[in-house]
This record gives structure tokens, C-alpha cells and sequence, in this order.
């Protein structure tokens, strides 16, 4: 195939990926150091002065790190106990987790108004067995908000974590055991050694997917929550009192953020690799 | 033994709290009344046949399957053509996409929402164009997958020249041949990729708004009036996904069977 065939074929896939990518993300870089067409830094001063929006970074750090630690604590447990079924009870599995990966947003946000929203099945239930505690429980709070994310984290938690825990093979604990070692030996000298970095990776990708979620946040408490993905949607959509300048710095902070905890994860990663 | 007893008690936990959720809400869709109890007191179809008399909701359901479909045929044969090109002659090059898909993927719709709005609101150009060509791009991910394992398993490029040796054209080899191979992880990608964008909430509802009301839009309008209305949605929407997920992992696991032979 010559160049220019090759270059027919790639060029209307170019074309998209710079229109629809590349470009508006630097569009919103270049916005982001503009007030009134003029270059500023304004923008960023404000974000980081600004104690509501940084009270918004604070709370969406929390609730991904939280959320991502449960979601794979969890999972990490379960797809050992999954690696243990037999293959097309695992395949089962994998079918039904793929299902629900697709299960987030608004329809997700709403099912959990159904479980424990202020008339649902579990509130209503709690307030029969009367558990105090229990029914002063809010979906919409930041609880609620754990309860959510971590219910998408999970299905995410799990696609990931699968194929590391598939690496360890059977024999690599046959020949510890003959060797000697004991089932904890095993464990601490070479199982969590090896998926280590696996689990590192995932837990970045799990905070990332944190850091970016929208839909269900937005549904459950209606931009009442302050989230960072929540501000940069109230300041992009507010028609009269938008403020694309602003939305453009915050978003390129949380892009940054994102990108930091990618790092963080390759340089455990190698420092762990290293070690072994 | 007893490990294993405590992992699976993990996995239980797992279980529960994907399922629940899911049959609460499809268990409520058809609840008569349940405003006191814990279980409902009755069941009922009204809700589900309400909201398909809703002209509202079937509009919307036509409006997501239009753009959700419309973005899965556009990524086929712009996306396709190209991960070929790519993958067969210029095999260095790949490298590239491989970082596109990543940064695709890793990026989310919020951030990306200013963007498109920013460049793209002042041209006076319909902003339902700019979210079909933002899914477009999204999908990337998903087609890329699909295609390049396919590629993978049969180890496209020998397959080609071997093909041509044979006296076929380059167009035959190409149809007959090579898009056969490919054509089951094709097509559980380009399913995978309809239901991520049935359930795109975030670059529909910043970047177009309630002018264009697709199934996710009406659904939130749905949450602040009617529950059962909501939850009748919700149906819907797991339903036509698992459907779409089951046909996908039959798909896969078929040519999985196919290659090992």
C-alpha cells in the first residue's frame, strides 16, 4: 500500500480525533489562561483562593481514594474466592460483571433511591426494626455518595484485577508448598510481590474513574454536593452566570490531578519491580 | 478450609451488592403500591404500559438508538479502515493509536464537555453533530479492542499475503478474507460501545441540553416526578443492555472456540 492510499484511509480518522479530542482539549488549555481574551492567571489564582472550590477538590479526592480503597479491598478477596469456581461458573461471572459495568449514572443513582432513598425498600425497613442509627442514614450525603461509587468502582475493580490474579499459577504454589513454605509464606514471599503492581495500577485507574464520574453525583443531589465534577458542570451550564474561563482551569486542575495519581502509581510500580 | 470460607464470604458481599440494586429497581417497575411496606402489595404491568404510551419516552428511546447507532456505524468505517491500515502496513505507527485509546479512555466526559463547548457553541453548528462526533471518538477504545485481538488471533498479515499468493485481488483477500476473521470481535466491540453511549449522561446534558432528549434525559426528569415511571425506564434500560451484553459475550466466546481449533 502506498503512502498516499494509507493516507486516504487515515486521514478522516485524523480529522476526528483533532476535532473531536485533541483540539478542544487544548481550546480549553489556552481558555483556561484567559479573562476577557486577555492572557491571565487569574483564573488559576481563584481556584486556588477560592475555599469552596478547593473544598470541592478536597471532596472528590476523599471520595475516590475512599471509595477506590473499599471497592478494592473487596474485590481483591472475591475474584480469589471466583479463581477457586469452575470455568463456566467463572464465565458466569465475568458476563454478569460486564453487565453491570454498564450499570452507572443516572439509572445507577436511581436505584439506590430505591434501596435506601427517603421512602426506600431498606429505609422503610430500618424504621420498622427501628435501628436508630440506621434510618437517620442519608442517600444524599457523602455516605450515600460512597455507597454509589463504590458500587461502580467495583465491576471496574474486578475486570482488572482478574487478569493479574489469573497470572499466578497454580504450580508456582505447588512448588512453595514442596519447598516447605506455608499457604502465609506463599503469600508474603511471592503471590503479593507479584500482583502488587497490578493492584497499584488499578487502584489509579479506580481513582481516575472516581475523580471524572458525573451523572450519578448529579442525579442523586442535584449539584447540592460539592464535587469538583459537579462545579465544572454548574459553571459551564449556568447559561446566565457561566464561566467557561473559570470551568476551563478547574478542569485542567483535575486533569492534572488525575495525571499526578497516574504517576504516582508508575513510580510505585517501579519502585516495587525494583525491589523484587 | 477455612480461607476459603472467608473469601467466599467476600465474594457473597460482591454478589449482593451488585445484584441488589438492580432486582430492587426491576421488583419496583412493577410494584402496584409501595409506599408503607416492605415488600410491594401488589403487582402490576401499568407502569411499563404507561410509559410506552408515553410518546415522550418512545421519541427518546428513537433519539438515543439514532445517535448511540449513528456513532457506532460512523466509528466502523472511519475507526475500522484505519486500525487496519495502521496494524498491516505500519506496524511502528501503532504505538500512536495505542496512546490515543489510552488518553480517550482515561479522559472523562466532564472535562472534555468544556472543551467542545468552548471551541465549537460560537459556530452556530448543531452541538447534537458535536457530541456524534465526541461518542465517535469515545468508542475508540472499545472498536480498537476488538478489531486488534481479532488481528491478533489470526495473524492478519500472512493471512493477506498468503491470500494474494493465491491469486486473490487485494479487494478480495480484504472481504473475503481478512473482514470474516475480524468480523465477531467487530461486532461485539461495536455492541460493547452502543450500550457505553445508550447510557451517556454527561456530554449529552452539558453540551446539548433538554433540546435533544434522549432515554438518560428523560430519565432524570422522570426522578423528580414520577418513581415508578423512573424505575419502569430502568427496566427498559436493563433489559436492552443485558441483551446486548449477552449476545456480545456469545459472540466472543464463539470465536474463541473458532481460533483454538
Amino acid at each position: 500500500m502506498s503512502k498516499r492510499q494509507a493516507f486516504i484511509w487515515l486521514s478522516p480518522f485524523i480529522v476526528l480525533v483533532l476535532l473531536f479530542f485533541l483540539v478542544p482539549l487544548l481550546y480549553m488549555l489556552i481558555t483556561s489562561f484567559q479573562s476577557n481574551g486577555a492572557f491571565t492567571l487569574q483564573q488559576y489564582q481563584t481556584v486556588l483562593t477560592n475555599s469552596y472550590i478547593l473544598q470541592g477538590f478536597k471532596n472528590s479526592i476523599t471520595l475516590s481514594v475512599v471509595s477506590a480503597i473499599i471497592a478494592l479491598i473487596v474485590t481483591l478477596f472475591a475474584v480469589y474466592a471466583i479463581m477457586n469456581f469452575s470455568e463456566p461458573m467463572r464465565e458466569r461471572i465475568l458476563i454478569l460483571t460486564n453487565l453491570t459495568s454498564n450499570f452507572s449514572g443516572i439509572p445507577l443513582a436511581f436505584a439506590f433511591i430505591v434501596l435506601l432513598g427517603n421512602s426506600g425498600l431498606f429505609t422503610l425497613l430500618f424504621d420498622k426494626w427501628e435501628i436508630g442509627v440506621l434510618s437517620s442514614f442519608s442517600l444524599y450525603s457523602w455516605a450515600g455518595l460512597l455507597l454509589i461509587y463504590v458500587y461502580f468502582q467495583m465491576p471496574l475493580a474486578l475486570m482488572l484485577l482478574y487478569p493479574i490474579y489469573d497470572g499466578i499459577q497454580q504450580q508456582w504454589k505447588e512448588a512453595s508448598a514442596l519447598l516447605g513454605a506455608s499457604t502465609w509464606q506463599f503469600w508474603m514471599k511471592i503471590g503479593i510481590p507479584i500482583i502488587l503492581p497490578g493492584v497499584v495500577g488499578t487502584f489509579s485507574v479506580l481513582f481516575a474513574n472516581a475523580m471524572g464520574a458525573y451523572a450519578s453525583a448529579y442525579a442523586l443531589t442535584s449539584s447540592n454536593y460539592n464535587l469538583v465534577a459537579i462545579r465544572i458542570g454548574s459553571l459551564i451550564k449556568g447559561d446566565i452566570f457561566a464561566q467557561p474561563e473559570l470551568a476551563s482551569a478547574i478542569a485542567v486542575l483535575l486533569a492534572v490531578t488525575m495525571v499526578l495519581a497516574m504517576l504516582l502509581s508508575e513510580w510505585s510500580i517501579a519502585k516495587t519491580r525494583r525491589k523484587l | 478450609m477455612k480461607k476459603r470460607s472467608f473469601t467466599d464470604l467476600f465474594f457473597l458481599l460482591f454478589v449482593v451488592y451488585i445484584v441488589l440494586p438492580v432486582a430492587a429497581t426491576m421488583l419496583y417497575a412493577f410494584a402496584d403500591k409501595w409506599n408503607k411496606t416492605i415488600l410491594p402489595e401488589g403487582l402490576t404491568l401499568k407502569w411499563v404500559m404507561t410509559l410506552f404510551q408515553d410518546p415522550a419516552f418512545i421519541q427518546a428511546f428513537g433519539r438515543s438508538v439514532l445517535l448511540a447507532g449513528g456513532a457506532v456505524i460512523v466509528a466502523l468505517f472511519v475507526i475500522v479502515p484505519a486500525i487496519f491500515v495502521i496494524v498491516l502496513y505500519f506496524p511502528k505507527y501503532e504505538k500512536w493509536i495505542q496512546a490515543t485509546v489510552v488518553m480517550v479512555y482515561s479522559f472523562p466526559g466532564i472535562i472534555l464537555a468544556v472543551g467542545l463547548i468552548r471551541v465549537y457553541s460560537k459556530f452556530g453548528i448543531s452541538m447534537i453533530l458535536v457530541v456524534l462526533g465526541a461518542y465517535v471518538i469515545g468508542i475508540l477504545p472499545y472498536i480498537y479492542q476488538g478489531t486488534r485481538n481479532s488481528l491478533r488471533n489470526v495473524d492478519a498479515r500472512q493471512l493477506l499475503d498468503a491470500a494474494q499468493l493465491l491469486g486473490a485481488s487485494k479487494m478480495q483477500a480484504f472481504t473475503r478474507i481478512l473482514l470474516p476473521t475480524v468480523y465477531p470481535g467487530l461486532f461485539a466491540g461495536a455492541l460493547l460501545s452502543f450500550s457505553v453511549l445508550f447510557g451517556e449522561f454527561v456530554l449529552i446534558n452539558l453540551v446539548v441540553g433538554s433540546r435533544f432528549e434522549t432515554v438518560q434525559i428523560y430519565l432524570m426528569k422522570k426522578l423528580s416526578t414520577s418513581g415508578h415511571i423512573a424505575s419502569a425506564v430502568v427496566f427498559v434500560y436493563i433489559v436492552l443492555m443485558g441483551i446486548l451484553t449477552f449476545i456480545a459475550a456469545k459472540v466472543t466466546k464463539k470465536t474463541k472456540g473458532a481460533t483454538n481449533v
